[in-house]
């Protein structure tokens, strides 16, 4: 029972990872129909970039907090190189954030070496839960929400979602679409970030592991179709949880492959309802 | 009476096609002006070189005083000129309130930075974009529907909604691109009237229009296209006895 619900801590906290960088997936697709790979190396960047910041002997908080503004900036920098020059298809796109991805490998290793690193995250333990997890939990539940509200409630989420619905008729509204496209870019990075910089105090971060966060982000994200928030939430919760699952009763190497299968079979029965909802 | 939209010798090809050949034509300050002519006339060309859709091959366009034809569109709604129906349907998935705010957009001046960081600053401006939505949305007769699916309402409506949502971004000029179309007799009076009300408070529009009826009503003056060329201009009771007006109508088999 106590390893039960150790697993489902676990689950629970590598699934927010996924859902805040799923949730960059979303905002980054639904303004600008690009699904941005680059995102997990965005994370891993944040993560390696903490590091060295705490090394330095900045306080933490401070040094996790700049991690998540350059990766805002990098996430800028992926939509600038992406999406700069007017006319480029969204699938053209997707391909060049597939090489800003590779690129970052050179640099990561250049600057940190291809061996795994970590930080410290919260220490001790609150009702027998790693604070850490607490401490996870409640700020991806804090950011999803606030992110939720900036689509709703204030006139840049507006214009982002009108973005979203129409690009044409949005221009015509007055909204400058480009501008919105760099702006879902940089806080699609910053979830990124962020998710990068939560879970490595628990998981262990290298240069290539950008590859479980985006697939396992990507896989949430289309859960809810890449655009509904929400679903994104839903779906990395559910892959971190049975990834913990799997790897604490049978064996961590497959881990991802049983979630991800999963996951695959969660799409096609959903897929099967749906066509039988609109045959019906 | 002083011009707020001049534009002047103004062509646009498509390849070896001539869409509009040396049109000039200029809105004043508080007048409705029409541009009628059959299809294929150039009037949709004409709308999308003002709106900034489309560049000119030649020619320029004036507003205020200032050359606006090198703009892209959304400064040129920061500046206001906004355009409604045709091209700018109203936003899915979006609430009829939430529709009319986007509107205010273009003169919203908080930058995203103040938006994420819910800023007083941000916030004061919200309070304003909401009062001045319900203020549009109550002008053009949907206070009632502010939290409805703006897709939910039927077509005459859609097209109140995108006036309070033109109407949210402070315009001097309205461009209406066929607003009539596809409606049936009460909404189109309705939609009419609507539109007198709004060049009764001061507003400058051009519209182009089919409804031989509606222009007649709404018009002070009209400009008519024929393939590409200004054919005619002046008051409606001046075009529609114009001979060469009623060549262009007639061969067009209108």
């Amino acid at each position: 029972m106590a390893e039960l619900v150790q697993y489902l801590i676990t689950g629970v906290g590598v699934g927010c990872a996924y859902a805040l960088l799923g949730s960059g997936l979303v905002v980054i697709y639904r303004v600008t129909r690009v699904v941005n790979f680059a995102q997990g190396a965005v994370a891993v960047l944040a993560a390696l970039t903490v590091t060295t910041l705490l090394a330095a002997g900045l306080p933490h908080g401070l040094a996790e907090g700049l991690g998540v503004l350059l990766a805002g900036a990098a996430g800028l920098l992926t939509g600038l190189v992406a999406t700069g020059k007017p006319g480029t298809t969204p699938q053209a796109a997707l391909i060049v954030t597939l090489g800003l991805g590779v690129l970052a490998y050179a640099v990561e290793i250049l600057f940190w070496g291809d061996q795994p690193r970590s930080f410290p995250g919260l220490p001790g333990a609150t009702a027998g839960v790693q604070t850490h997890y607490l401490l996870i939990a409640s700020v991806t539940a804090l950011v999803l929400a606030a992110t939720a509200v900036l689509f709703a409630r204030t006139d840049l989420g507006r214009a982002l979602t009108a973005t979203a619905e129409d690009p044409y008729a949005a221009r015509i509204v007055g909204i400058d679409v480009a501008r919105m496209g760099l702006l879902a870019f940089t806080v699609g990075g910053a979830l990124g970030g962020l998710a990068g910089v939560l879970i490595t105090p628990v998981q262990q971060v290298t240069f290539d592991s950008d590859v479980a966060l985006v697939v396992n982000g990507f896989s949430a994200a289309i859960l809810g179709n890449l655009t509904r928030p929400g679903l994104t939430l839903a779906g990395g919760l559910l892959l971190g949880v049975v990834q913990a699952l799997a790897g604490g009763y049978w064996n961590t190497s497959y881990q991802t492959e049983v979630a991800l299968i999963f996951m695959l079979v969660v799409l096609v029965v959903r897929a099967g309802r749906l066509s039988s909802v609109e045959t019906a | 009476m002083t011009a707020l939209l001049t534009v002047e010798n103004v062509t646009r090809r498509f390849g070896g096609v001539h869409a509009l050949r040396d049109v000039a034509l200029d809105v004043c300050e508080g007048e409705t002006h029409a541009v009628i002519g059959p299809n294929g006339a150039g009037k949709s060309t004409l709308f999308k070189l003002i709106g900034g859709q489309l560049a000119a091959t030649a020619g320029t366009i004036g507003y205020d005083g200032a050359r606006v034809d090198r703009l892209p569109p959304h400064q040129r709604a920061r500046r206001g000129i906004a355009i409604a129906f045709q091209d700018a349907p109203v936003f899915r998935g979006m609430t009829v309130a939430e529709n009319a705010m986007v509107g205010a957009h273009a003169v919203t001046r908080a930058g995203p930075l103040a938006a994420i960081l819910r800023s007083p600053r941000h916030r004061r401006e919200e309070l304003e974009i909401r009062a001045a939505a319900a203020e549009a949305l109550k002008r053009v007769g949907l206070a009632g529907w502010a939290d409805r699916p703006a897709e939910d309402l039927p077509l005459g409506q859609q097209r109140a909604l995108q006036l309070a949502r033109a109407l949210c971004g402070r315009p001097r000029l309205l461009l209406l691109d066929e607003p009539a179309s596809g409606l049936r007799g009460p909404e189109r009076s309705a939609l009419a009237e609507l539109i007198e009300d709004l060049r009764g408070s001061g507003l400058s529009i051009l519209l182009v229009e089919h409804d031989v009826g509606f222009v007649a009503r709404l018009a002070d003056r009209v400009t008519v296209l024929d393939l590409g060329r200004v054919i005619a201009h002046g008051t409606f009771a001046r075009i529609r006895v114009d001979p060469a007006v009623i060549a262009a109508y007639l061969g067009g088999a209108e």
